[in-house]
């Protein structure tokens, strides 16, 4: 504090430590560390003890980040699931009337259970070949296509501070785009990589018009976009059943209950391996896209300033009406891919009809939720619960296991990822330090500030010997 | 009641807060307690309150050491705090506030309204107000507020009373007045605690002044100290407490604001035909009590007000309803008053928050792609020349403290090309070493020759900074006059009495 007010010569990096200006910061920030009774004293002497700290920084990190919390949410997750399986199970309950051991019982039924949802969602051992094999895992990849996709819609307007809960009604307008593209241009001869790709391009387009037209709404009439959004999701809902039921427009003539013609061969997603299709492909790209725009492009950081702070978005002169229309649009475009892909898929044959967006709209937002709404974590979260859909059935057909546990297994795993405390005190794991945080920063600083200061004592020699 | 605080340590992580701070306040008593922001104040009070645990130390009153484990235990034991933020219901009446949480209830669980009103009328009897118990808490002045405050306080019979920079918020008459209230409740035995940064009110009220620095008592200090002492003592070496400048060196820049009225959705007229000019290379200081349309003539100046008539014109340029961004691309810096809710992005980082506004074109961006080279390279620059006390440039801004954050805008708003500054309340908020650097900048900006608006309810401040001052009230211009005016004219003034018509006021 002693020279606030010296104006230090541009090149000198400013002290390191002791700062003021952290104080009264820390001074709010740190009760609940104080209360773990956290942050002992780190004393760095020796270079050998900074070399330690660094890793004991590291670890620290992971086990206190978000991936620490949403592990184990899904190991508690699966914990609470068990109790469940135990009491559903015929054989449990038999075994609590004394005909049987108890404990034996349940340990089998949960075995059973588990083991039944990872053959149908990774590995079946017991296939007879490879292929067979590692069908489960092509499975789980496609059903996680959409998700991912309609995921990354709705991270994006999380980070932009909006919810879209219009995921189901931006899917159905994909799936009517690209659908009325693929049927519609059947006859007009366009090869297969060209038909396909105008189907996608016309479901993201569709989509991310009913996107887009919400974040109108809110933009200009400040309606709730929750609102707006859910009710957007009725009107999509009863146009496509409308339209299937309407002979001329999306109904198949050849047939009479409400259900589209057969999607053509030129417009389907071709196979990349078993069930898999290279609409997953898409989807990763999809991810880098979104990480792209979120961090490195203006309009990205436009989203997430209008997002943690749009009054200060506003005074910085970004147009924050344009931004939510941008976003919803943007949003809408990726769900719509999601749309598409169902459409599209070759492992679903024949039209569509008025369930095409299988709930995927609404899972969206809690894969959305678990991936933290960043890119990678969208990526991961929508794996999982791809795991889940291709391994729910399985599970109920082989050992009888009700299928609506692996939705109850879903649902616990967002619950508990909402209450961060409640998983680190189960799991014992520290808290996110702050001063671990801004100690990386410090170094980082450092570097930049001494490169800064090069780059300015170069220019210097360089107009001193002019 | 004696209160005596003896060795509190307070630590946060490796950070210490408090430092083995002993304090006695005796009954009967103000003790003012000094120190910047960040220098352990409010973490101590916190500690008194019961909102934190010390790792050391104890708390004794009359000599009986306590424990407290939340403010209700500190309450139960006589302490009363009277927050810089209130802590007040809005939609509740006066006598449902004070008696909240503390509520008398006759059979069947019935709230005793009229008891607590009449306490209410009792205790500001007898301290020499009127507070009508049934307005609605949304209805009053701030100053209101906080005698509502502190009636709650004092309806639980609180021996001790600490005040937590009680007048960051309040007219320099409600100043006045709350001090008044402060001295009566002195002279019936209580002991009070005052803490504060402003040295003027701490040598009128004081009794007996500790200062803090760096969370350690640096010593004591007596009402009949100068400022300067009682300056250098907080921070630990001089301070000049005057601004420096030499006389303005007009320049041909000019902003000229005619007839500018800024009307709310609801039709109040926020702004009431405002017309001046500033030239280059002077300061005109906007003064006046908070909300008489000062923040609204500011925001008008960055086309951040929805409904505008008159004319803006800057260097020749109509700029009357433009929106931020062309205001922005027409060479405006903008402080804007609230810095956490209008300038920064919390949770951002340094590095984002000082290209906030510059993000649509080069050099912070190319072709809609970020150049995260450039804005590195640029904040580490700025955060050593602008002496921005942090960790790093990737630090986010809610953690830094007030004064480091503020520095964090004006290094932004002033590392471009300007054609004129805007400043509302600058140093709101911020300790003493960096309203100097803050006042040193604005000035450099007046002597490169644009024009420069400070808006400040300081009137310190604006004496200190201005060569003409403009007075606002209830939206309205009251004249605008030389800066060397005299103080109580200046006040008069910000009541709305113009100094022609000023009684014995030279003309």
């Amino acid at each position: 504090m002693s020279d606030a007010l010296t104006p230090t010569p541009p090149v000198e990096p400013p002290p390191p430590t002791e700062q003021d200006g952290v104080a009264d910061e820390l001074a709010e920030a740190s009760a609940f560390d104080e209360a773990l009774n956290l942050g002992a004293a780190e004393p760095e002497v020796t270079p050998e003890a900074e070399e330690d700290n660094r890793w004991r920084e590291a670890a620290r990190e992971i086990l206190s980040g978000r991936l620490a919390v949403a592990f184990g949410a899904v190991i508690l997750a699966f914990l609470v699931g068990s109790l469940l399986i135990v009491f559903t199970n015929s054989n449990v309950q038999a075994a609590m009337g004394g005909d049987g051991n108890f404990f034996s019982a349940a340990g089998s039924a949960i075995i059973d259970a588990y083991d039944a949802l990872i053959r149908g969602s990774i590995w079946n051992w017991q296939g007879r070949n490879f292929n067979a094999q590692i069908l489960p895992l092509t499975r789980t990849l496609r059903h996680a296509t959409p998700l991912i996709a309609a995921g990354l819609g709705v991270a994006v307007t999380f980070k932009a501070g909006l919810f879209n809960i219009g995921g189901r009604g931006q899917m159905i307008f994909g799936a009517i785009g690209s659908g009325w593209l693929a049927f519609g241009l059947r006859d007009a001869g366009i090869p297969f990589p060209l038909h396909l790709l105008i189907c996608i391009i016309g479901g993201m387009l569709a989509g991310a018009l009913w996107g887009a037209l919400a974040g109108f709404l809110k933009a200009k009439t400040g309606a709730h976009e929750v609102i707006v959004t859910i009710m957007l999701n009725f009107v999509a809902y009863h146009l496509l059943q409308y339209l299937l039921a309407t002979p001329g427009l999306m109904q198949d003539p050849a047939r009479f209950d409400p259900i589209t013609p057969p999607i053509p061969g030129s417009a389907r997603l071709p196979a990349l391996y078993s069930d898999l299709n290279w609409g997953f492909v898409i989807s990763l790209l999809l991810v880098a896209a979104c990480w792209w725009l979120l961090n490195r492009s203006t309009a990205g950081f436009a989203f997430r300033a209008v997002g943690e702070n749009p009054r200060a978005a506003k005074v910085a002169g970004i147009n924050v009406a344009r931004t939510t229309v941008i976003v919803f649009a943007v949003s809408g475009a990726l769900i719509g891919f999601a749309g598409a892909h169902q459409v599209l898929d070759p492992a679903s044959p024949g039209g569509f009809g008025d369930t095409i967006d299988g709930g995927i709209g609404f899972d969206a937002i809690t894969v959305a939720l678990l991936g933290g709404s960043s890119p990678v974590g969208v990526l991961f979260a929508g794996i999982l619960f791809g795991a889940f859909r291709a391994g729910g059935v399985p599970m109920q057909a082989q050992v009888g296991v009700p299928a609506e546990i692996a939705t109850i297994i879903q649902i616990l795993i967002v619950m508990f990822i909402a209450a961060p405390p409640l998983v680190r005190a189960i799991f014992r794991l520290p808290q996110p330090s702050q001063a671990a945080k801004a100690k990386k920063d410090a170094r980082k600083t450092q570097k930049t500030i001494t490169k800064a200061a090069r780059l300015t004592a170069k220019n210097n020699e360089e107009v001193v010997s002019e | 009641m004696r209160l005596e605080l003896r060795g509190i340590t307070k630590r946060f992580g490796t950070f210490v807060a408090n430092d083995a701070i002993d304090l006695v306040v005796e009954s009967g008593q103000i003790h003012c307690i000094l120190g910047e922001n960040g220098a352990g104040k409010s973490t101590l009070m916190n500690c008194l309150y019961g909102l934190y645990r010390a790792e050391e130390g104890e708390i004794l009153l009359d000599g009986v050491p306590q424990r407290f484990a939340g403010p209700g235990d500190a309450m139960a034991a006589g302490i009363g705090m009277v927050h810089q933020h209130f802590m007040l219901v809005p939609v509740f009446t006066v006598a449902e506030n004070v008696m909240l949480g503390n509520e008398n209830t006759l059979g069947g669980g019935l709230l005793d309204m009229a008891a607590a009103r009449t306490r209410v009328t009792e205790i500001g009897d007898q301290l020499g107000f009127h507070v009508d118990p049934d307005t609605r808490i949304e209805d009053l002045p701030v100053g209101v507020q906080q005698r509502v405050e502190i009636i709650k306080v004092l309806s639980r019979d609180a021996q001790v009373l600490v005040f937590d920079e009680p007048t960051s918020v309040l007219t320099p008459q409600e100043t006045d007045e709350l001090m008044a209230i402060l001295k009566q409740l002195r002279n019936e035995g209580k002991a009070i605690i005052f803490i504060s940064h402003k040295l003027r009110e701490v040598r009128e009220l004081a009794d007996k002044i500790t200062v803090i620095r760096r969370g350690k008592v640096v010593g004591e200090a007596l009402p009949t100290s100068t400022n300067a002492e009682l300056a250098s003592m907080m921070v630990g070496r001089d301070v000049i407490l005057t601004v420096t400048k030499d006389a303005p060196k007009i320049t041909s820049n000019r902003l000229e604001v005619t007839d500018l009225v800024v009307t709310a959705d609801d039709g109040a007229v926020l702004v009431d035909k405002v017309s001046f000019t500033v030239k280059g290379g002077e300061v005109l200081c906007v003064a006046g009590v908070d909300g008489n349309g000062q923040s609204e003539l500011a925001n008008a100046l960055l086309g951040l007000e929805g409904q505008v008539t008159g004319s803006i014109v800057l260097n020749g340029a109509e700029l009357t309803g433009k929106n931020p961004r062309k205001m922005l691309d027409a060479g405006i810096g903008f402080i804007p008053a609230d810095r956490n809710e209008d300038g920064l992005v919390g949770s951002f980082t340094i590095a984002e928050n000082l290209m906030l506004n510059r993000s649509n074109g080069l050099p912070f961006a190319k072709g809609g792609v970020l150049q995260l080279g450039f804005r590195d390279q640029f904040a580490a620059e700025k955060i050593v020349e602008y002496d921005v006390r942090t960790e790093g440039i990737n630090q986010e801004v809610s953690r830094l403290s007030g004064g480091n954050a503020q520095k964090v805008i004006v290094a932004r708003e002033m590392s471009k090309d300007l054609s004129l500054l805007v400043a509302a309340q600058p140093t709101r908020g911020v300790d003493v070493g960096s309203i100097e650097f803050i006042h040193k900048r604005i000035i450099e900006e007046r002597d490169a020759g644009i024009p420069v608006i400070v808006v400040s309810t300081e009137l310190d401040e604006v004496v200190g900074l201005a060569d003409r001052i403009m007075v606002m009230y209830r939206g309205a211009a009251v004249g605008i006059v030389p800066a060397d005016t005299p103080r109580d004219i200046l006040g008069l003034m910000m009541a709305g009495i113009a100094p022609e018509n000023q009684e014995g006021a030279p003309a």
